[in-house]
């Protein structure tokens, strides 16, 4: 059993290796066929008249590769700038020309007649309308006005029209890193997706399974403290920082990661018919994860059948909900939707572009979006009412998922003290009002037109909401952190979604960890072990019963006390605080 | 002026004492320990060693709670107690007091075997034999555990989860054989050879063989046989830690003798926990009780008589709990090794004989009077009410799925325990 144990670890890190290998492996030839394909024409033969290495020749790596076509689309731009920007000598010619009043056809007579002049000439027109008839009262204000002009027109109408901003750049830097790729993966991606996922799910799997034999059902945190993994050793500092970098590249700079994302589009192709994307890659993995680590809470928990059903059912989430239906949603035509995911959690729900999918997409889009309302005005209080809301946050939820298997090992590390409990207060319900607020702007620009409430730009504020809470907190710090903080750092301290249903759990609910009397002898398990930072040994050892907000129910407090002390319990409100004191 | 509490020992009792005093007076209070700065669980102790918490994780408290409800902690020995002139004296220097509450719990018993004072042989009871225990059992392939009570079990888990043999020396014919009927001793003792452990029944300690360092190298047992190990666990119970007191006024048998308001002989000074001897035991329980609730309840019921409003020690029906391995044990009400006169029993047991339940009641009334139960849990509050109300076997039968608290998806068992009865009887 050892043996089958090292060698799936042997297996796991050779695998896992080559899936890290495989990131800097393969070679960029941009040829002149992938330019026309993902750029118009007009863009792609700017981009081929200007001959450099990277058209045509192969580059050696990812990062050269980005590097140089993030150089050519700052040259072409600066390029198109010199050609069409107004200079400041015809800012100075048409400043000197005018007498008092501002008429845009003199203006633009001072153009060239070559193609350039022509495209100042009707650009002034676009962007400098206003001016017309304007008496500037000296020369130094008209000079500032036809400069304002010629900024609006260097930044919008030129970059935008013939040039790349930052988000064509950002998707096209995307597009041709992953159609330029050629090498060993894109090669024969099936092969690597076998070798790197197949080969890190099995070793994965060998490793786990002999603990069937090696260990006695029961509860098992022997040395849970002491292994490098789980007491922010080495290997948890280790692990940490992998899971923050393959964050910061997923949300940040996807286009590194084409390789990985080559890999899995024989699994995307399958399923929706599309290619994959960074987030399918994303999605695949996450699944993957909660099985395999599902396995392992099957084992390691098998004497439980709280645990053990609990953890079928966040397999079974993920797999369905989250990952397979929305895919083949795809392929029908559909709207891609997770079913379970519930604002404000899933914060872009109100979105216009969203909405706008939904509503245009008939019958089932109407569901979708009726369905996502209901989950939040409905499902929320009345299944909170009678199971707590650990219906969500231990059985459906996706981050929850991810935090009670790959996360499980870590569980122990989230802190106990009042002082955290206070910022966790603080925290998770300030991002609630911020959800709030965020969707109240972007309704409000849905449906009165405009983009500004209260002096506050509704579409910056989305986007920062989407890069700091969304990405950062969600992804980077929630499971980057499960080494660090424990494994629920974004449920409790982030989740708008989990303060929601904690605040419904806490005043509406016939959810409560009961203490079985006086049984309680203060050892400490259940605090140690609570995931979600609750001292429960404060209230157990008092006979009170345990009635937080923050509890997701996932039971382990109760599962590893050793005198039977606590029971998730859903009955009659009556007494359920218990009583204060207990003598008894 | 305010009132000086002074509290010797900061267990379970002590501590209790203090935050309830704290709760309902303003006195001064400090508690004294040699033991540690902070209060812990012992019952955690072996957590600590097998790796499932740290040892901080043992404390109930952060240390900032200390100082906000100023509780004085001192950590000094108490070396004698001036009663007339109610003075300590301790190695911190002296200390007056106006009440005195002692709660210097216990310490493992020993019983004069050759070869009990050297080193590598221990009991478990405080903070420091954990860290004799870590010294003594590194490296080492075999251990001897003296004594098949509660602590004797931990201290053979603890051996066993660091791959260190266990030989368990157990004077009964049967485990734990002065507490538990026979059945299920038996069960428990079917689990510990299942986990490995090396279980003697009928067989004592005769004397421990030291090597030439003055360690323990070897165990003699009753019947002559030789077993080699590096480590010697005395778990044959423990006693109370009062002998410093000894040659006192204060009156002490086993333990400092108190009243039912916990008061010893001498004036303002009261006894609670595990050092307490009641000179009239509530509802038949023993005179001297070393479990971790008896001395809350201990704390709770002194810090009432101190802050005017008294109380005596009423702790109910019989309770306790403890794990055996991974057998959870539970018990309600008072069920003998050996069945009284007047007692009816009914056992049951699951085919895995993992799990078992026995009922004990009154042959003329039928009322239950105790409660064993291994491998499932069941509610304290209901069989409390059984207990005080005097329910019959009849309706405790009928009712016994209101007392399951078992988590939600267990595999429930009433209905067999119902049915087996049935067929019994």
């Amino acid at each position: 059993m050892k043996t089958i144990k090292t060698s799936g670890l042997l297996i796991f890190i050779f695998c896992f290796g080559a899936f890290n290998i495989s990131f800097l492996l393969e070679k960029y030839r941009l040829t002149e066929d992938i330019i026309y394909e993902n750029m118009d024409d007009s863009r792609a033969s700017l981009f081929l008249e200007n001959t450099d290495a990277l058209t045509g020749n192969v580059t050696s790596s990812n990062f050269k590769f980005l590097s140089s076509l993030e150089k050519k689309f700052i040259l072409l731009n600066n390029q198109l700038l010199e050609k069409y920007s107004i200079s400041g000598e015809e800012i100075e010619k048409i400043a000197t020309n005018i007498e008092n009043q501002i008429k845009i056809e003199e203006v633009v007579s001072h153009f060239p007649d070559s193609e350039a002049g022509r495209f100042k000439a009707q650009a002034f027109k676009d962007y400098g309308s206003w001016l017309e008839g304007r008496e500037p009262s000296n020369r130094e204000e008209l000079r500032n006005l036809i400069q304002n002009v010629a900024d609006n027109i260097r930044d919008y109408a030129i970059i935008g029209t013939f040039g790349f901003d930052k988000y064509r750049i950002k998707d096209l830097k995307y597009r041709l890193t992953r159609a330029s790729s050629e090498g060993p993966v894109s090669g024969n991606s099936i092969f690597w997706l076998l070798l790197c996922f197949g080969g890190t799910v099995l070793g994965g799997l060998l490793y786990i399974l002999p603990n069937i034999i090696l260990q006695k059902p029961g509860i098992r945190n022997e040395d849970i403290h002491k292994k490098p993994m789980s007491n922010r050793g080495w290997l948890g500092i280790l692990t940490g920082t992998y899971l923050i970098a393959f964050y910061i590249i997923l949300y940040f700079f996807h286009p590194y990661m084409t390789t990985w994302i080559i890999m899995v589009d024989p699994v995307s192709q399958a399923l929706s018919g599309n290619p994959a994307g960074q987030f399918f890659l994303y999605g695949f993995i996450y699944t993957l994860v909660i099985l395999v680590m599902g396995v392992r809470m099957f084992i390691r928990y098998r004497h439980s059948r709280y645990q053990l059903l609990r953890t079928v059912s966040v397999m079974f989430f993920q797999t369905s909900f989250a990952f397979l239906i929305p895919e083949i949603l795809v392929r029908l035509n559909q709207p891609y939707y997770d079913f379970k995911n519930i604002w404000p959690l899933d914060y872009d729900f109100f979105f216009d572009n969203e909405l706008n999918t939904l509503i245009e997409s008939g019958g089932l889009g109407i569901f979708m979006l009726v369905w996502g309302i209901a989950l939040v005005v409905i499902a929320v209080p009345v299944f909170v009412y009678f199971f707590g809301k650990r219906w969500y946050c231990s059985w459906v939820c996706g981050c929850g998922g991810l935090a009670e298997t790959l996360g499980d090992p870590y569980r122990h590390l989230s802190d106990k003290t009042l002082k955290s409990w206070k910022i966790e207060r603080y925290l998770i319900h300030g991002i609630l009002g911020l959800a709030i607020i965020m969707t109240a702007g972007v309704l409000y620009t849905y449906f009165s037109g405009s983009g500004t409430v209260l002096g506050i730009n509704t579409y910056s504020l989305r986007e920062s909401y989407g890069l700091w809470i969304g990405a950062g907190f969600a992804g980077v710090v929630g499971t980057g952190f499960y080494p660090f903080m424990g494994n629920r750092v974004w449920c409790r301290f982030g989740c708008p979604l989990a303060a929601y249903l904690g605040v419904v759990q806490r005043f509406k609910s016939r959810f409560r960890i009961t203490t079985n009397g006086g049984q309680c002898i203060s050892c400490g398990n259940c605090s140690t072990y609570c995931e979600m930072g609750i001292d429960v040994r404060w209230y157990a050892q008092r006979g009170q019963n345990i009635i937080r907000s923050s509890c997701v129910g996932c039971g382990i407090c109760s599962a590893v006390c050793p005198r039977g002390v606590l029971n998730l319990e859903v009955k009659s409100e009556k007494g359920r605080f218990g009583k204060a004191e207990l003598l008894g | 002026m305010t009132k000086r509490v002074v509290i010797i020992g900061n267990g379970i009792s002590g501590i209790t004492a203090a935050r309830h005093i704290r709760k309902k007076s303003d006195y001064k209070i400090t508690v004294i320990s040699a033991e540690t700065r902070y209060f812990f669980s012992r019952t955690a102790l072996m957590y600590v060693y097998m790796g499932h918490m740290k040892f901080e994780h043992t404390q109930p408290y952060e240390s900032w709670f200390w100082k906000k409800n100023k509780i004085n902690l001192l950590q000094a020995y108490v070396e004698s107690i001036d009663f007339n002139a109610r003075k300590l004296t301790t190695t911190s220097g002296n200390i007056d007091y106006d009440i005195l509450i002692i709660a210097t719990g216990s310490v493992p018993n020993k019983f004069g075997w050759p070869g009990q004072e050297l080193e590598g042989v221990q009991g478990l009871y405080s903070y420091q034999d954990l860290e004799r225990m870590e010294k003594y059992t590194q490296n080492i392939d075999h251990a001897v555990v003296v004594g098949g009570g509660l602590i004797g079990v931990e201290m053979a888990e603890m051996l066993h989860t660091r791959n260190i043999g266990v030989t368990f020396l157990v004077r009964e014919s049967h485990f734990w054989g002065n507490i538990l009927p026979k059945e299920e001793g038996n069960l428990v003792l079917r689990h510990l050879r299942d986990n490995g452990i090396d279980l003697k029944l009928d067989t004592e300690l005769k004397e421990i063989v030291p090597d030439e360092n003055g360690r323990a190298r070897a165990v003699i047992d009753s019947h002559g046989d030789r077993v080699d190990c590096r480590f010697v666990g005395l778990t044959a119970g423990v006693k109370p830690n009062i002998d410093f007191l000894r040659d006192t006024e204060l009156r002490m048998d086993r333990g400092i003798l108190v009243d039912s308001y916990l008061k010893t002989n001498i004036p303002d000074v009261y006894c609670i926990g595990d050092c307490a001897q009641h000179k009239d035991p509530p509802g038949g329980r023993a005179p001297v009780e070393q479990v971790w609730y008896t001395g809350r309840m201990m704390g709770e019921t002194v810090a009432k008589t101190i802050t005017g409003t008294p109380a005596a020690y009423d702790p109910g029906p019989w309770f306790n709990s403890a794990k055996f391995f991974d057998i959870e044990y539970q018990t309600y009400g008072w069920v003998r090794h050996q069945l009284g006169q007047e007692e009816a029993t009914h056992y049951w047991e699951n085919d895995q004989g993992d799990k078992c339940v026995r009922f004990v009641w009154n042959e003329s009334d039928g009322k239950l009077t105790g409660f064993n139960s291994f491998g499932i849990r069941w509610r304290h509050e209901v069989f409390d009410e059984w207990l005080r109300s005097g329910a019959t076997i009849d309706t405790v039968m009928q009712d016994l799925h209101t007392a399951n608290f078992d988590p939600e998806f267990y595999p429930r068992y009433e209905s067999r325990i119902r049915e087996s009865l049935n067929i019994n009887v």
